[in-house]
């Protein structure tokens, strides 16, 4: 988190997920093909041999059946360097990217080159230097070296015969996101043990968390008001199933809380009562940590429990379901 | 077909802009501009659609959270495309063209520096056979560059004369991340970058957001003193798999244009966010040397991410409301090595 000085407060976000696919009849081939250290293209309709094969012929829209080895080895057809690599590519350090046309195929194929930059030029003759453990996946070419330097793939290991029939490829992604002015507030009040709201100038309602501008008028909210730390459940949920990333053992009580003086209702748990005993209708206040633990975040409200107050009167919340 | 102009027109371009990935808080005055320009109030708009896209946002449904900015209650009628919002323009107008609605505002928005851009953009390419290797934009722009190069279909002049044309007119304009005009010689002169990239011949990463109202028949009339009226509209694709096309054309440029109907346009803005891709879509395009090309600056002084291609078609139809020019082409791209492309072409007075 930022300090105070700026405008909004900011934080690193983490996205990441294994990408995972059947590759099909025709890039099965292909894959197939690069874990036996083979390179397998297409042959289309109009005579062409590409690499990777498509899966179906640009021009009559059938499917690709044809296959035919190309390579190993190739001519440079254009090459870029690559200054800043940048996570997830083959190196770490300086390399090329490049254009690659395989003896034998009539269109170019794109990987990396591990050649010394002032080595580099369009025409030179490269080959393959397979990676020591092959999966069936494009990153079985480590990269393409000077001809002279590539090297015949290593042997399979045992037992290793089956066609490949599926891919997994991890993607991660690093982000900084930024709350808006309005979430700012809101995360900055929660961190001096207040919950606040912003009020529309048009239509007069409160939100909380306070969103940049009001869904019914399209209008920034712009008064701060500060709301109670008790309110009324309106709707809510027993969370029965077990997901991945669950902190509390289920089943255990997910609910939108209307806080009083607020129009919109805030979705957080509800502990301390027996899930079956929780209703519409119920009457919370919020549970805060140890004030040493607060920061800039709603987990500052450890959850909601019961106030014992009697139920409120289905009136004073039916307009916020 | 109905008669539709753009009538309105507001844009945000920034090196980077400290908020919410949503942008609600830059979409609401970019919206209270569109309706000081048309008098229209948002009860007047009958359709809304945005372009934007959740990778570059690192949050799902970001779109979603956007239409706050509208005011969506009671509801509105809403669409989105994970595409520049060029593309949501389109939809727009043939959605106007089928009578259902009379009027439109059209936004994009998109906050390049929250993640690594020309990383992000990885995730366009094909996921089996490509994006694992992460060929980053910059590196995929500098193989097309070097395939024009060695075929003798451009050379290093001929990019750094767009370079320099684009960063002298963006000296006018406000929202220019990069401006500075200089000299071949000392554009030439600079250090390349990704070789045989410069900076200079590459986009900006930008932050930013614009909007766009659309008006038929007396709407359109009744919103704007000077209508750009939209006499030709298309857009086409070319193969996703960079071995299937020569990679020095772009012949869904040339289909677009063919289709839009270029002949005669004046001023011409291209989304070409790499030098050399705007030598390969003024040949597609089929533009003249009498046609001014990007007076804006172009995307190659910024390149705001889901809203650039709108900007051109702003930019086309505000050199119409300012008098400069009666005949004019606002052009977006979208997928790798301009591998979508759609073209706008505007009119005045009709
Ligand atoms: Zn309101």
């Amino acid at each position: 988190m930022t300090t105070s000085e700026t405008r909004t407060l900011s934080a690193p976000v983490h996205v990441g997920f294994d990408y995972t696919r059947s590759v099909g009849p025709v890039l099965g081939e292909f894959f197939s093909g690069l874990r036996d250290g083979r390179l397998v293209a297409g042959r289309l309709a109009d005579g062409s041999v590409v690499l990777p094969p498509p899966e179906f012929d640009p021009t009559t829209h059938a499917q690709v059946t044809d296959f035919v080895d190309v390579g190993p080895a190739g001519t440079v057809q254009s090459w870029t360097w690559v200054p800043e690599p940048v996570p997830g590519q083959p190196f770490d350090h300086p390399f090329a990217f490049a254009l690659i046309l395989l003896d034998g195929a009539t269109a170019p194929f794109l990987h990396a080159l591990d050649v010394p930059r002032d080595q580099l030029e369009v025409g030179m003759r490269v080959g393959v230097r397979w990676a020591a453990e092959r999966t069936g996946s494009i990153t079985d070419i480590e990269a393409f070296v000077p001809e002279d330097a590539a090297s015949a793939p290593l042997a399979l290991a045992e037992g290793t015969v089956d066609p490949v029939t599926g891919i997994i490829t991890p993607v991660n992604l690093d982000y900084v996101y930024a709350a808006s002015p309005e979430e700012s507030a809101f995360f900055r009040a929660l961190e001096e043990g207040r919950i606040i709201g912003q009020r529309c100038p048009t239509c007069h309602k409160v939100y909380t968390p306070p969103r940049g501008a009001c869904p019914v008028d399209g209008v920034p909210t712009t008064d701060e008001v500060e709301l109670a730390h008790t309110g009324t459940v309106t709707t809510f949920c027993i969370v029965n199933v077990p997901f991945l990333g669950q902190k509390i053992t289920p089943p255990y009580v997910s609910a939108y809380v209307l806080l009083d003086g607020a129009d919109i209702a805030f979705l957080h748990l509800i502990l301390g009562v027996d899930a079956a005993e929780v209703r519409m209708g119920m009457r919370v206040r919020a549970v805060w940590r140890p004030e040493e633990e607060w920061g800039t975040t709603v987990e500052n409200i450890s959850h909601f429990e019961p106030t014992g107050e009697p139920d409120a009167e289905f009136d004073t919340y039916k307009q916020h379901l | 077909m109905r008669n539709v102009a753009v009538v309105g027109f507001a844009q945000r371009q920034m090196k980077e802009f400290d908020g919410s990935p949503t942008m609600v808080e830059l979409l609401v005055p970019l919206f209270a501009e569109l309706y000081e320009q048309t008098g229209f109030t948002r009860k007047d708009i009958g359709f809304w659609c945005s372009g934007s896209s959740d990778y570059l946002a690192g949050r799902s449904f970001s779109f979603v959270s956007a239409v706050d900015a509208i005011g969506a209650l009671p509801p509105v009628n809403e669409s989105h495309v994970e595409m520049d919002a060029a593309w949501a323009l389109y939809e727009a107008w043939l959605k106007i063209q089928t009578g259902e609605i009379d009027t439109a505002l059209v936004y994009g928005f998109g906050k390049s520096s929250a993640g690594t851009l020309r990383r992000t953009l990885a995730l366009q390419l094909d996921p089996y056979t490509m994006t694992p290797l992460w060929p980053d934009t910059v590196s995929l722009a500098g193989l097309q560059a070097r395939l024009g190069l060695e075929a003798g279909l451009w050379d290093e002049k001929a990019m750094a004369e767009v370079a320099l044309r684009s960063l002298s007119d963006a000296e006018r304009n406000e929202y220019a991340v990069r401006s500075g005009g200089s000299s071949i010689d000392d554009l030439l002169a600079r250090p390349l970058y990704a070789d045989p990239l410069r900076k200079h011949d590459c986009a900006p990463v930008t932050d930013g957001a614009a909007a766009i109202i659309l008006a038929a028949d007396d709407r359109a009339s009744d919103a704007s003193e000077t209508p750009a009226w939209i006499t030709g509209f298309a857009h086409n694709i070319d193969p996703l798999h960079l071995g299937a096309r020569d990679l020095t054309r772009a012949p869904s440029a040339a289909a677009a244009g063919s289709a839009a109907g270029v002949e005669g346009v004046e001023v011409a803005e291209l989304h070409a966010p790499f030098s050399h891709q705007e030598l390969i879509l003024r040949e597609e395009l089929g533009l003249g040397a009498n046609v001014k090309i990007n007076p804006s600056g172009g995307a190659l002084t910024s390149n705001p991410m889901f809203s650039a291609g709108l900007i051109r078609i702003g930019e086309a139809a505000a050199a119409i409301s300012r008098g400069d020019a009666g005949r004019t082409l606002g052009h977006a791209t979208a997928g790798p090595l301009l591998q979508q492309n759609l073209v706008c072409v505007m009119e005045g007075a009709h």
